[in-house]
Formats: structure tokens, C-alpha cells, sequence
């Protein structure tokens, strides 16, 4: 078996060579480290890489462990103790993590290695990874199109073969978001089966950490290591984990699935409907039976949405003073100055931007028409998926509306980028669990296939119910076999970063 | 009266503690501008009858033991210190 070959395996393949000793920890560190080399400069999904680190861990690696000797890439939000951890951002160009968050102490009692860390949009804030203030990642099918965001880096590199799976983080669809937009199977849990300690805050009410990886078992497998109670995150729920991979395999007979009216709007790209369409009548052909429900709140998701994220964010990133980590400004002429230039010289424009309107619809004055107007139709919105819920074991929509997206396309204007969260933000809302997985390509004129992606969205804790159902679609599909034209684009154009927006 | 004269940038600004340049002043508020005007959505809906949802999953009161927990150390506290001495965050003067 060569390096890429090896570096395209799932986890679970991986594990069942790394079982019979026909490969070691050490030995798939290097190959992935080789395949690295090769394909990441024209990728760019990495911030930092510590492989010195993961090969001394490979040392003591118990391959019978449920992740032993499987390296995974982590979103560069998330603290791994001793590492970098800039959320892609000035103001903490230098920070490195003094503890593991409680999700890596899991993957390592798991027995996995976390090696680098991914690009993403500034404090995953965007859809495209444009925000990050290090630099552009490519989307691994077409390098003139972004990855989609803000787990942009950990979608790319899942996608490339740079990574067996990843962890990501998702605030209003920035795992299931990517993964669609790359071509890769993406996890948000339900609010509280995940732990945050350890995270870097953007939208506290919001914020879920899960997998990004190339199959829905895999995603099980790293679901069953992240999950469960932390005494150190008050809002994660007291509830027992499941074993995640137990219902993979069991047959649709009987599952019902919404179809959600609102959801077949007008802006959906029609390779996207057209798939969307498909899927629904594959699940069919598997047994499922689908109905029309209704959600009748969706066109108020987005709005409510970035007035509670943006304002819990404003608050979040209050901490980013200069005082004990990250950028100080040099000379200040007094405390006010001080915290003004710090800021101003440390964070980027869209950080700045959602600071102000955070900020703003908390004021004095505008508290009241939009922040706790926002909250109230965010009842609304979870009201929605209950009444839903109780006619559907799941709901199936597409994850964005458009495949990946040329840079530049949506980046000079905030709102056209916010939009593309039609499909992803009412859920995390709501709290309730969505993967998102590959279900057809698009083609672009230049003749490059672009993925398209399947949202399944079920009721909090719920999870193994969408991935036994997503596993069967997959199983039953070659979609999640397609691998990107890497190799093939080392002429391409190399994307500049826009500067200042 | 439109959203965008509802919106004073530059008064947010500093209650942001955040400085920005006369560029980004006027970019946010045309760009800002945009966001809430879409944001006015929001009070189509009668929502006079409606709860606040602060969380996705509302649980309140949980309890543990309060029992001593080792922590960061000083030094580990510190490494990430943009200035320190003797043990302690340095900072602008704030009283003169």
C-alpha cells in the first residue's frame, strides 16, 4: 500500500491494520506526515504541526484502545495543552494552550494522537475560512473555491487525505457547513452531549464541538470519545453515552423523515435541489417513508440567529485585553488606550464587525427590539422542530444552499455570507443534533466536480438515531468513496487573502 | 426611522473598547446597516405571549461538592503573559 492510499483509509480501516500489526502508529504518522509534505501547499489546512510530539505519543500508543494510534487533526479553537491556540487570529498569535480541553483529554484516553492544528475563520466567525488572519485554505476539489467555514481547515484536510478525522466546532453550522462544502462527513451534537471547557467561547448558548471525518461510522467512533458529562461545563448534560456505532447497520423500515416545506427555497442551487431530491427518493427505495412538516419559523433563523450570536460573542470577547495573554498594544498612553489599540491591531474585520453588533443589540435602548425579541423567536424555532418531531424520526434538507464558492464571491458582504446559514442555524437554535454527509456533485464550467451536501437533523440526543440513518443512505451510495483531484492543481492561481473588508 | 440612523458605529465603538479607523467606521455602518435592516424581521412576529429561550437546553442548579482541585500554577498561569514580574501581571498605570 503507498502513502496516499494508506492516508485515503477511514479510521475504522485504519484500525483494523494497525490491529493486526501490519502497520505501526509510528509508521502512519509518517506516511501521513509524507502526504503532508506533498499535497498541503496547495491545500493550506494546517496552522501548526507537532509531529515530534505525536511520534513520542505513538511510542506508548495502545492500538486496542477504541481510537489507539489514530492521529487527528483539531480545529486550532480547541485547547491540546503545550500546543498553539490562535483561533486564526492576531490576538492570540502567540498563545499556546496551558491545559488539554476536556474533549482531547477524552481522544487521548481514547488512545488518539492530535498532531496539528486547523485553519478556520477568525474565532469561527464565517462560512469560508476567508476570516482566518493566517492565511486562505483551498477546497481540495477545486483550489479556486473555498472549503467552506468556519472548520474550513478541518474539512479540507479530511478531504486531501491530510487527515484521518477531525474535530471541529459548530455555532450555526460550521462543521455540517465545510464538511458539505468539501465533500466529507460533518457532526454537530446536541447542545450539552459535548463539553466545551477547553474551547475558546464565540456564542456560549450555541457552541457544540464534533467530528469531521470521510465515513458516518467514523463519525460514530469519535462521537463515542468526545461525548458525555464534564464536571468542568456546567452546561453539559448529565446523560450516559450510548455506544454510537451499536444501530449502524439496522435497515430504514419504518423511520420517517421531514421533508420541511420552508426548507425548498428559492436560491437553492438546482444541482442542490436536484440531489436533495434524489436522496429523498433513495430513502424511499430503503424503506423510509417521507412527509412534508412544516417549520414555519425558518426565515426568522438567520436574523435571530446573529443577534444572539453576535451578542454573546461581544461578551465572550470581552476577555481580549491584553492583560494576560494574547497582543498587547506597545506605549499605551493610558487603560482606555491600552484595551482600544489591543483590540483594534488584535482582532479582524469581521470579528470587529459582529463586536459592534453585538454590543449594539445589547445597549441600552436596543436590548428590548432585538436581543430579547431574538431569544423569544428562538422558542419559536425550537417550538418548531418539537412539533415536527413528533410526526418524524428526522428531518433531510440540503446543509447550504450552493456548493463551495469561488473566494471573494460572498466576502465583501457580511450579509450575503450569513445567509448562507439558511439551512444550518434554526438547528443550533434549537439545540438539536445534524450531520451532514455527501449526497452528489455539482460540475463547474471549468469541469471540476463540486460536492453537494445532505443535512439530517434530529431531536436532542438523539444522535444515534441520524447516523444509523445517514449510515444506511451512505452505505447504500458511492458518493463518500469520490476522492478530490489532488495532485493535479499544482499550477493553480494561489488565492490572495482579501486585506482589509 | 431607518435602522442605519439607529446605528452609531462610533459611539459602539468605544462602548466596545475597541478603536476603529474612519474607513472601518463607515464600511460597519453601511455593512451593519444592511444586517439589521434584515434583522427587522424579527417584529413581524407577535411574540407578547412568548418566553425567552437563553439556552437551547435549559438546566439550571447543578451542584457539586466544593472541594480544593489542583490548578494552573503560577508560572503555568503566567507563561501566556504578554508582560510579567515578580510573579504577578504587569499593566498600565491606572491610578495616578
Amino acid at each position: 500500500m503507498n502513502g496516499s492510499d494508506l492516508t485515503a483509509l477511514s479510521i475504522a480501516e485504519l484500525q483494523a491494520l494497525l490491529r493486526r500489526r501490519e502497520i505501526s502508529t509510528r509508521e502512519v504518522l509518517e506516511k501521513l506526515r509524507d502526504r503532508i509534505a506533498a499535497t498541503e501547499p496547495q491545500i493550506d489546512a494546517y496552522l501548526s504541526l507537532d509531529f515530534d510530539e505525536a511520534l513520542r505519543q505513538a511510542e506508548r500508543a495502545d492500538v486496542n484502545l477504541p481510537l489507539g494510534g489514530v492521529p487527528i487533526a483539531i480545529k486550532d479553537i480547541i485547547s491540546v495543552a503545550g500546543q498553539p491556540c490562535t483561533c486564526a487570529s492576531r490576538i492570540l498569535q502567540n498563545y499556546r494552550a496551558p491545559y488539554d480541553a476536556t474533549i482531547i483529554r477524552k481522544l487521548r484516553e481514547a488512545g488518539a494522537i492530535p498532531f496539528g492544528k486547523t485553519n478556520m475563520d477568525e474565532f469561527a466567525m464565517g462560512a469560508s475560512t476567508e476570516n482566518s488572519s493566517v492565511k486562505l485554505t483551498r477546497n481540495p476539489w477545486d483550489p479556486s473555491r473555498v472549503p467552506g467555514g468556519s472548520s474550513g481547515g478541518s474539512a479540507a484536510a479530511v478531504a486531501a487525505g491530510t487527515a484521518f478525522g477531525a474535530l471541529g466546532t459548530d455555532t450555526g453550522g460550521s462543521i455540517r457547513q465545510p464538511a458539505a462544502l468539501s465533500g466529507v462527513v460533518g457532526f454537530k451534537p446536541s447542545y450539552g452531549r459535548v463539553s466545551r471547557f477547553g474551547l475558546v467561547a464565540f456564542a456560549s448558548s450555541l457552541d457544540q464541538a464534533g467530528p469531521l471525518t470521510r465515513t458516518v461510522r467514523d463519525a460514530a467512533l469519535l462521537l463515542n470519545a468526545i461525548a458525555g458529562p464534564d464536571p468542568r461545563d456546567s452546561t453539559c448534560l448529565n446523560e450516559v453515552v450510548p455506544d454510537y456505532t451499536a444501530d449502524l447497520g439496522r435497515d430504514l423500515r419504518g423511520v420517517r423523515l421531514g421533508l420541511p416545506k420552508e426548507y425548498m427555497i428559492e436560491g437553492i442551487a438546482p444541482e442542490v435541489r436536484a440531489a436533495i431530491d434524489q436522496a429523498a427518493a433513495h430513502f424511499t427505495s430503503l424503506g423510509a417513508e417521507i412527509i412534508e412538516v412544516s417549520l414555519p419559523h425558518t426565515e426568522y433563523a438567520i436574523a435571530s440567529y446573529y443577534m444572539i450570536a453576535c451578542a454573546e460573542a461581544s461578551a465572550n470577547l470581552a476577555r481580549f485585553d491584553g492583560v494576560r495573554f494574547g497582543h498587547r498594544a506597545e506605549n499605551p498612553s493610558n487603560l482606555l488606550d491600552h484595551y482600544n489599540r489591543t483590540r483594534a491591531e488584535g482582532f479582524g474585520p469581521e470579528v470587529k464587525r459582529r463586536i459592534i453588533l453585538g454590543t449594539y443589540v445589547l445597549s441600552s435602548g436596543y436590548y428590548e427590539a432585538y436581543y430579547a425579541r431574538a431569544q423569544k423567536v428562538r422558542t419559536l424555532i425550537r417550538r418548531d422542530f418539537a412539533d415536527a418531531f413528533a410526526k418524524v424520526d428526522a428531518l433531510i434538507s440540503p446543509t447550504s444552499p450552493v456548493p463551495a464558492f469561488p473566494f471573494g464571491e460572498r466576502s465583501s458582504d457580511p450579509l450575503q455570507m450569513y445567509l448562507a446559514d439558511i439551512f444550518t442555524n434554526a438547528a443550533s437554535l434549537a439545540g438539536i443534533c445534524g450531520i451532514s454527509l455527501p449526497c452528489g456533485f455539482a460540475k463547474t464550467e471549468g469541469g471540476r466536480q463540486l460536492p453537494i451536501g445532505l443535512q439530517l437533523l434530529g431531536k436532542a440526543l438523539d444522535e444515534g438515531r441520524i447516523l444509523q440513518i445517514a449510515h444506511a443512505y451512505e452505505q447504500s451510495t458511492e458518493w463518500h468513496k469520490q476522492r478530490p483531484p489532488i495532485g493535479e492543481t499544482s499550477n493553480a492561481q494561489r488565492p490572495t487573502p482579501n486585506a482589509q473588508r | 426611522m431607518s435602522e442605519t440612523a439607529e446605528l452609531d458605529v462610533a459611539h459602539v465603538a468605544k462602548l466596545a473598547r475597541l478603536s476603529l479607523t474612519a474607513e472601518e467606521t463607515k464600511l460597519f455602518q453601511a455593512q451593519l446597516g444592511r444586517v439589521l435592516e434584515y434583522a427587522r424581521k424579527l417584529r413581524e412576529l407577535d411574540v407578547s405571549a412568548v418566553e425567552d429561550a437563553a439556552h437551547a437546553v435549559p438546566i439550571f442548579n447543578l451542584f457539586r461538592e466544593d472541594e480544593p482541585r489542583p490548578g494552573l500554577t503560577a508560572e503555568e498561569a503566567l507563561a501566556n503573559a504578554p508582560r510579567q514580574a515578580n510573579g504577578l501581571f504587569v499593566v498600565p498605570k491606572v491610578v495616578e
